[in-house]
């Protein structure tokens, strides 16, 4: 199993998610976050003195899935998140140990 | 005559008194408006809203000073045209013609009815805010309002209560439903078909999405100020309170007034109940005003319980307004063209219900005036605004939020930098 975690641009979230449900992507955790890569913050004023605005909203999208669909997954997730401008967001893949469904104790795939 | 010199000085000073009040009651009312507004947009839009909110209440005040406030109570060229005046004196009513009594005398100081009349033109000016928000540039919105402060308003305003034609035909309008509300509306109206919706709020499909608000307690905090306000709107619009009579009617304005809300409130809560399953809180919120607006234009002739059903039909109708502008395409974040426009139809229309003086011919015309001036008027000054320099921010500071791309601050700051080294 692999853990795929994005983080994407806010405004993504509604192309993603409907595009890892295409390929049938059933359970998907999503976190606000702030952060940045290589794409620059920009300075601002606050009553007079100078602050960068480094961190940018960001949303971090987590699935966990199985090992057949992780280049479905990248793919899904790569075009629908997509703007081709700087600050697209980047993917990365964990390996996932164990999953255990609450409810009924189920683990491994049947908890996916 | 000591005893009646005095009397009449102090009935001066009382209307003086009471007509201040309640003009700084409806100054707090940008207050509701700022609050009502930031409620229902996403955060990262809120400093933009609040900076329209105040920004347009320091606009109005001024422009109104400057040459509004001349143009809708000065002494016009014709009863279409008016007159054209600046600035503001600082004569006002001498002693000697309030204890003079008798019909013309000044009962109250000229300087109070400026201050009354300026929160009016905000008041009108900040529905349009809202209708705008999440996409429009800030100093688009700022110029609109020099123009719609300066002239537009003024000029409607004086048809009617300068004097003008449309007061010489009977138009009825106690506190303004067509006058302040419906006029607001049609100027966001105008601004909206400029703009466009917000992105994402229509798909292709004929789909509706739904765009949240980020502060829902902010929202409900701004809707229990407006209607507190509200009660200086209304109860302010007697313009006396010195007598038995005028005391009396205030009275039963404040009365009126509370019930029209309260029913708005009831009305929107089973309307959308019946609807949509739940009672939605802001089609609730939405409701009160409705019922506030509703009873604008008479809260003085109808009965109690006709207040009431009149506040309540507003907050059947808003409810109906909102989801049939949403089928249309007009993207509305706080439903101010529902509130103030489709409701303050039906606001100036529902005199006829209770005052015998008013005639449908009268009302109708007034709607026809006030709507056709102020939507063409501001389609004007929209598109010219549009040509110069655009309406809308672009789409990548539409998504990153109006508050960084167009503000510079952040209205819920985190991780900020203190030092900016690079």
């Amino acid at each position: 199993m692999k853990l795929v975690s994005a983080i994407i641009k806010p405004f993504k979230l509604d192309d993603v998610r409907e595009a890892l449900s295409e390929i049938g992507v059933q359970g998907i955790t999503v976190t606000e976050v702030k952060g940045f890569g290589r794409q620059k913050g920009h300075t601002e004023l606050y009553r007079g003195a100078e602050y960068v605005v480094d961190f940018l909203p960001k949303v971090k999208i987590d699935v966990a899935i199985d090992d057949h669909l992780t280049d479905q997954v990248i793919e899904a997730i790569s075009r629908s998140a997509q703007t081709g401008k700087i600050g697209d967001g980047k993917i990365f893949v964990f390996n996932l140990e164990q999953a255990v469904r609450i409810r009924t104790g189920e683990t491994g795939s049947d908890a996916l | 005559m000591e005893a009646l010199n005095a009397a009449r000085e102090l009935g001066y000073a009382l209307d003086t008194f009471y007509f201040l009040i309640s003009g700084a009651f409806v100054m707090w009312m940008a207050a509701g408006f700022a609050m009502l507004e930031t409620g229902l947009v996403r955060s990262k839009n809120t400093v933009d809203i609040l900076t329209k909110n105040i920004g347009l209440f320091g606009i109005a005040c001024l422009m109104y000073m400057f040459v509004g406030y001349n143009i809708m109570y000065g002494d016009g060229l014709s009863s279409v045209v008016p007159g054209l005046g600046f600035f503001l004196g600082t004569e006002d009513n001498a002693v000697e013609a309030v204890t003079a009594g008798g019909e013309d005398a000044p009962y109250y100081s000229n300087l109070a009815d400026f201050f009354f009349q300026v929160v009016f033109v905000a008041t009108a000016m900040s529905i349009v805010s809202g209708a705008v928000a999440e996409r429009m540039k800030l100093w688009a919105f700022f110029l609109f309002a020099m123009v719609m402060t300066s002239l537009i308003y003024p000029i409607q305003g004086f048809w009617s209560w300068g004097g003008g034609f449309l007061s010489e035909l009977g138009y009825s309008d106690y506190a303004g439903s067509g006058i302040v509300h419906l006029a607001g509306a049609t100027a966001a109206l105008a601004g909206v078909l400029l703009l466009g919706p917000r992105k994402g709020k229509y798909g292709p499909n004929g789909q509706i999405n739904p765009i949240p608000g980020a502060n829902l307690p902010l929202a409900t905090l701004g809707t229990f100020i407006l209607w507190m306000g509200w009660f200086g709107f209304n109860g302010g619009s007697e313009l006396k309170v010195s007598d038995v009579s005028s005391a009396n009617n205030v009275a039963l304005v404040f009365v009126n007034t509370n019930l029209a809300a309260a029913a708005g409130v009831v009305a929107a809560m089973i309307a959308s109940r019946l609807r949509f399953g739940k009672s939605d809180l802001t089609m609730v919120l939405n409701g009160a005003l409705a019922g506030l607006v509703a009873i604008t234009a008479d809260p003085l002739s109808p009965s109690p319980l006709l207040a009431a059903m009149i506040g309540g039909i507003g907050g059947v109708l808003v409810v109906f307004s909102i989801v049939f502008l949403d089928k249309l395409r007009i993207d509305d974040p706080v439903g101010a063209i529902s509130v103030h426009g489709t409701v303050g139809i039906w606001g100036v229309l529902a005199v006829l219900l209770s005052n015998g003086e008013a005639s449908l011919l009268a009302q109708v015309a007034g709607i026809l005036i006030i709507f056709t001036w102020v939507f063409l008027a501001s389609l004007l000054v929209w598109g010219i605004i549009r040509l110069m320099s655009g309406l809308r921010v672009s789409e990548e500071q539409e998504y990153s939020g109006l508050d960084l791309a167009e503000c510079g601050l952040e209205a819920y700051p985190e991780f900020i930098a203190a030092n900016a080294k690079k």
